[in-house]
């Protein structure tokens, strides 16, 4: 979706604020939000695209006023209702209105669950791949109001293909339904000037990791519509 | 883990529990509180295992992880070529793995490339090798700005690179996550592993900073 939380490119943000010597957590609340949201995720209703795709409709304004912990709570509060572990009623009320269907993770059992080794990637030989390093490719023109990751400011853009990362879940698919869609995933190089014109970097580039349904040849005849 | 010491030396840092202090409670803590209390009384989470995934990612794993990580490839040049080939894997070795590090890729810099990470659309980050992220890695300004504007975000780090100096941004918009290996700084040749990893920064490792020599 065409949401706020894409940011790459925008002005008027003002500068970078680094605390030194940051704590990990500013306050109680945020250790909870940040526990919550991990111990929930551990019950396997939802996949962790869907949970970004949750985050992101917080309204624009809300989440340009309220801070990182602020939309990991407003999107788990959001699944904890779509995906039916808590009821809207009981969300309002903050009661509970009977069990839930779900056993919680034991703290025993955190050790085990933060250390998968294979959480994205997919078998290679469940996709062939369309590209390879050196290929040059264009990203399509997508504005899906679903989740993508592929960010505004790389749409319709020329790249090269800097190298074929494997086949992975692609992100789209799982946030929408949940099917793990075996496709290729490929870090794509962008020159600066393909992406912000004259005022990109002479000498800079941003790469991109892009699912193989991002892209076309950059020389496909049948794209549609000319290139400006 | 405590949190009865908290340090009051900038103005957003607050215990948010009613104490001494007599604070009221935001609206957002008595949420957070009511929301924990509701899960917990459905059976759905076990306080235990928050405060088990609390300490973990507050004192257990931390950019040190990956400052050992960039050290042994200072020092050992068949570890540095595992490294760049198979990143997991080599930093496996080193009993790095897990959630939001299951599959790395690390990025050298070189006198002629400098790479930065960032991740433009939430906040991906190499768990395992670096902890959680900063606020500004994750905040508008840093997200908006590292790909348009990749120097001048350098320059309020206090890095200013020369013109021939190619910048790479790296955004994280998949499940693969990044750490920079910085450059070896110069003068350093007498030290120890150890030494070696004392030295290297969290920012450094995102590649908003450089690896300055010891005084």
């Amino acid at each position: 979706m065409n949401g706020i939380h894409d940011l790459g490119g925008m002005h008027g943000l003002g500068p970078v604020d680094a605390e030194p010597n940051e704590p990990v957590f500013h306050h109680e609340w945020e250790r909870r939000v940040f526990a919550l949201t991990m111990a929930a995720g551990f019950l396997g209703r939802w996949n962790i695209d869907m949970g970004r795709y949750a985050r992101e409709q917080m309204p624009p304004a809300e989440y340009l006023a309220t801070t990182y912990y602020d939309h990991w709570l407003f999107g788990l509060e959001r699944l904890l209702v779509d995906k039916g572990l808590v009821t809207a009623r009981e969300l309002a009320t903050m009661r509970a209105q009977g069990p839930g269907a779900l056993k919680a993770l034991s703290p025993a059992d955190v050790p085990r669950a933060l250390r998968n080794r294979r959480a994205a990637r997919m078998d290679d030989e469940l996709a062939a791949p369309r590209f390879k390093a050196g290929n040059r490719v264009r990203t399509k023109n997508l504005n899906p109001t679903t989740h993508t990751r592929l960010p505004r400011y790389a749409r319709d853009k020329v790249g090269a293909i800097d190298r074929d990362h494997g086949v992975f879940i692609f992100a789209d698919a799982h946030a929408a339904t949940g099917e793990k869609v075996p496709q290729h995933c490929y870090s794509v190089r962008f020159e600066a000037a393909e992406l912000w014109g004259p005022d990109g970097g002479r000498r800079d580039a941003v790469y991109v990791d892009c699912f193989e349904p991002y892209l076309e040849p950059a020389d496909d005849a049948s794209r549609n519509g000319p290139r400006r | 883990m405590s949190d009865h010491h908290h340090h009051h030396d900038h103005d957003h840092e607050h215990d948010d529990r009613p104490g001494p202090h007599g604070a009221p409670l935001t609206d957002v803590q008595l949420r957070v509180r009511a929301l924990e209390s509701l899960l917990v009384d459905k059976g759905l989470v076990d306080p235990k295992t928050l405060d088990e995934l609390i300490d973990t990612y507050e004192t257990k794993v931390g950019p040190r992880n990956g400052a050992r990580v960039v050290a042994k490839a200072w020092v050992d040049p068949a570890f540095k070529q595992r490294l760049l080939a198979d990143s997991t894997s080599a930093i496996a070795e080193l009993g790095y793995i897990g959630r939001q590090g299951e599959d790395m890729v690390v990025l050298e810099n070189t006198p002629k490339v400098h790479n930065m990470v960032v991740c433009t659309l939430c906040s991906c980050y190499p768990w395992p090798v670096l902890g959680l992220p900063p606020v500004w890695y994750k905040s508008g300004p840093y997200r908006a700005r590292a790909v348009i504007d990749p120097r001048g975000v350098l320059r309020e780090f206090g890095v200013d690179l020369p013109d021939d100096v190619e910048v790479r941004v790296w955004d994280s918009t998949a499940e693969l996550r990044y750490l920079v290996l910085p450059q070896r700084p110069p003068g350093t040749d007498a030290m120890s592993e150890a030494e070696l990893a004392d030295l290297v920064t969290r920012d450094a490792m995102i590649g908003v900073a450089q690896v300055k020599r010891p005084r």
